[in-house]
Parts: structure tokens; sequence; C-alpha cells
């Protein structure tokens, strides 16, 4: 699922609100059955992945420290986690031998991003949450991620909760649209049926679809 | 007696003011350490409690420190004449450099990092040691080497009230008005506070994780 809006719209505060980073003033928000402050917040944010912009890796871990370390808050044991690091890095396409003991610093913004998405695999969360992960991206990188990207979510048929501004990631990534104004849902659809949807938010990014090209001469 | 005699005939009694004045700084800097360092953690979390201990230590810094000293000598249990008073007035110099340092290092972590260490379930403990203290690593040795070169110097003042150390000869030598005996404590006061600075900037160096 993708939650699209423009930035203030509460896309970020929603995505919060699933790993009890915020907790609802209001209402309830229900992982699994269980309402998020009933859950232990430490147990259920290590059960649910979790991928920023920028990714936010430790920059004083190496990339194999970095993946393994829900597995490692959990106590698994050694062996097991460099196992997991090393299928985790293949997962998102990237070579364990190559980067494994490397530093954040020394990795491209994309393989930064890989590696933060294999860290929010780490303990093989059934939900993952994902807030703008490909944002600061070039365009040409961000393009590659994304159509990966999209093949690897259908493999690995975990609940994606995917957070853009971006209404082509939006129709490229997701199985539903999620539209949100000024903190409410006004739209919610399949991505082949959200642009006939008629609501003015869902013609204003829609219209965005449409380049005007010569302005700069 | 030429500037340098002096040097040379008392060399035993210059080399043990030296030993009393790098166990006045070590002692002194090692209280300091302990205090500031927790104090900074412990701030981060309390607002109103940081504005009261940075202002509290900045007021430490402003006065001077012969005016300290002499202001502890009255007071009952720390105060008196000796190396005891002389160290706590050197604690309450060091305290601002560590602590300032402790908390700025500890609150200049990119926000993208912590949201993730939160993020992962991280506990409020495993953020604090595994994250921000390592992050922050490098800035707080930054403020102990300042501390440390500052506690030299002042230090030397201690002799002032009884402490011992290579300010002794300083305050003879300003008595018999005799540069030689001034030099006897400047000399090896100044290549203390230069050797701590190199040897804490290559700590600093090695431990720096960036």
């Amino acid at each position: 699922m993708v939650l699209l809006g423009r930035s203030g719209s509460g896309k970020t505060t929603l995505l919060r609100l699933i790993n009890r980073m915020l907790a609802p003033s209001n209402g309830q928000v229900v992982v699994e059955g269980k309402s998020t402050v009933d859950w232990d917040a430490i147990r259920l944010r290590r059960h649910i992945g979790y991928v920023i912009q920028e990714a936010g890796l430790f920059p004083h871990f190496t990339v194999a420290e970095n993946v393994g370390l829900v597995p490692k808050l959990e106590k698994w044991d050694s062996a097991r986690i460099a196992e997991r690091t090393d299928e985790l890095l293949r997962v998102v396409g990237l070579d364990a031998k190559e980067f494994a003991q490397r530093r954040p610093a020394q990795l491209s913004g994309g393989q930064r991003q890989r590696v933060g998405v294999a860290r929010a695999l780490g303990a093989d969360p059934s939900i993952l949450l994902m807030d703008e992960p490909f944002g600061a991206l070039d365009p040409v990188t961000r393009s590659e991620l994304q159509h990966e990207f999209s093949e690897l979510a259908r493999r690995l048929g975990k609940t994606i909760v995917f957070v853009t501004h971006d209404l082509r990631e939006a129709l490229l990534l997701a199985s539903r649209i999620v539209l949100l104004q000024n903190g409410r849902i006004v739209a919610s659809a399949r991505p082949q049926e959200f642009l006939r949807v008629d609501h003015p938010e869902v013609k204003a990014f829609g219209a965005t679809l449409h380049t005007v090209s010569g302005a700069l001469a | 007696m030429t500037r340098w005699t002096f040097m040379v005939t008392h060399r035993s009694e210059i080399w043990s003011a030296t030993l009393d004045h790098i166990a006045l700084v070590l002692i002194a800097m090692s209280i300091a350490i302990v205090i500031a360092v927790p104090l900074g953690m412990i701030i981060v979390q309390h607002p109103a409690l940081r504005t009261f201990s940075l202002g509290l230590a900045s007021v430490f810094q402003t006065i001077p420190s012969l005016a300290l000293f002499g202001f502890l000598i009255p007071i009952p249990f720390i105060g008196g004449i000796g190396p005891r008073t002389a160290i706590v007035a050197l604690v309450l110099y060091a305290l601002l450099p560590i602590l300032r340092n402790t908390y700025v290092g500890l609150t200049s972590i990119d926000p993208a990092v912590l949201e993730a260490a939160e993020a992962m379930g991280m506990t409020n403990t495993q953020i604090l040691t595994r994250v921000r203290l390592p992050l922050a690593l490098g800035i707080i040795l930054a403020g102990i080497r300042t501390a440390t070169v500052i506690t030299i110097g002042v230090a030397t003042i201690a002799a002032a009230i009884g402490a011992g150390g290579l300010g002794t000869f300083i305050f003879r030598g300003v008595a018999m008005v005799s540069d030689a005996v001034i030099l006897a404590g400047a000399i090896p006061a100044a290549l203390l506070a230069i050797l701590a600075d190199v040897f804490l900037a290559l700590i600093e160096r090695r431990l720096r994780v960036l």
C-alpha cells in the first residue's frame, strides 16, 4: 500500500503511528489484532521493518553490523547473524564479500538505501514501513531501485506501507494508493483506477504527470 | 648564576615538583571526567537541569583562578591550605569544557540515525551506549583535551595555597625577582601542556570513528 500526499498531509505521522513512534491521541491503531498501545513498543518495532530517506545508517557500524543490528538486539548467535546478513545483502543486490566490511560513508546513495532495506528486513518482520526511501536519490538510480524494489516486494510477500509524494512512484509500486490531505484520507483506490477518482486533490496530483516543455530555452 | 644553571642544579627538586603537578592534574581531571561526562548524558534528557548545570559550570570558569583558590580556603571540609583545596578548584575549572562537549557531542548526531535507532527497537539505554556515545566520543575527548591543558596551566597557581607543583618555582621566582627560578617552573609546565595536548590528540584521532 502506498500513502500519497503533499508535505504535511500526515503520511509520516500515520506511518509512525504504526510502529508506535507516536501514540494515537484518539482511537487506536491495530497491528496483528492488537492495539499498538497494548504492544510493548520495543517488541513491536523489532517486529516491523523501517526504512527512511537517506537510510539513516549507523556511520560507526560496518554494512554487516548495520544489517545484523536487529538480529543482534534479538540475541541471535553470531553464526546465524552472519548467515542472515549475507542472505539479506544478496536479496538487495549487494555482494557480501565486497560490501560487508565497508562503512556507510564508503557507499553511494543507492547502495546505502539498499543496505537500509536489508537492515529493515533483518529479523524477518512481517510488516515493512518505508518513508520516502528513494526520495534523496538521483532520478536514474531512483528508477532502478524502484523497479528492483517492486520485484523484491512481490517476492517477499510482506505487508508494505510506503510513503511518497511522487504519483509515478505510487502508480508503479502500489497495490492500493491512499491519498491523504490535511490528515484525512481523501481517496483510496487501486492504481489502475486511482486517476479516475473524482476529487480535486487527485486531479492536482494527476496534473503532475503532464510535463510542460520548453520553459527554459 | 645564569638562567639555566639553576635548572640543572635544582633538577631533582624540579622533577619532584613536576610529578606533584602531574598528580594534581590527573586527580582533578579524573574527578572532573567522572562528574561531567555522566552529567552531560543526564542533561541531554533534562532541559531544566541543562540550563542550570551549564550555567553553573560557566560561572566557575569566569571566576579568576587565584580568587577561586582564595574563596575555597575558608569553606569547611573542602577548604584549607593544601592540595585538597587545589584539586576542588581545578575540578570546578575543568567541568565546563567536558560538560559542554559531552552535551554537544551527544546532541549533534544526525537525526535520521537516531530515528532509525528508535525504529529498529533499540531501548533508550541501547541508543545511548551503542549510538550516541560512540558517535560523540571524538567531541567528548576534545573537551577532555581542552580541560587538561587548562588544568595544567591553572595548577601552577595552586602553589599559592600551598598545594605544591611547578607553581612553587614561579611564585618563588616572582618573590625573588629571578627569571631563572620562574622559568624553572614555567618551562616544565608549558612542556607538560604541549605533551598532554599532543598525546590526547593522538588518542582522539585513534578513537574517532569517522
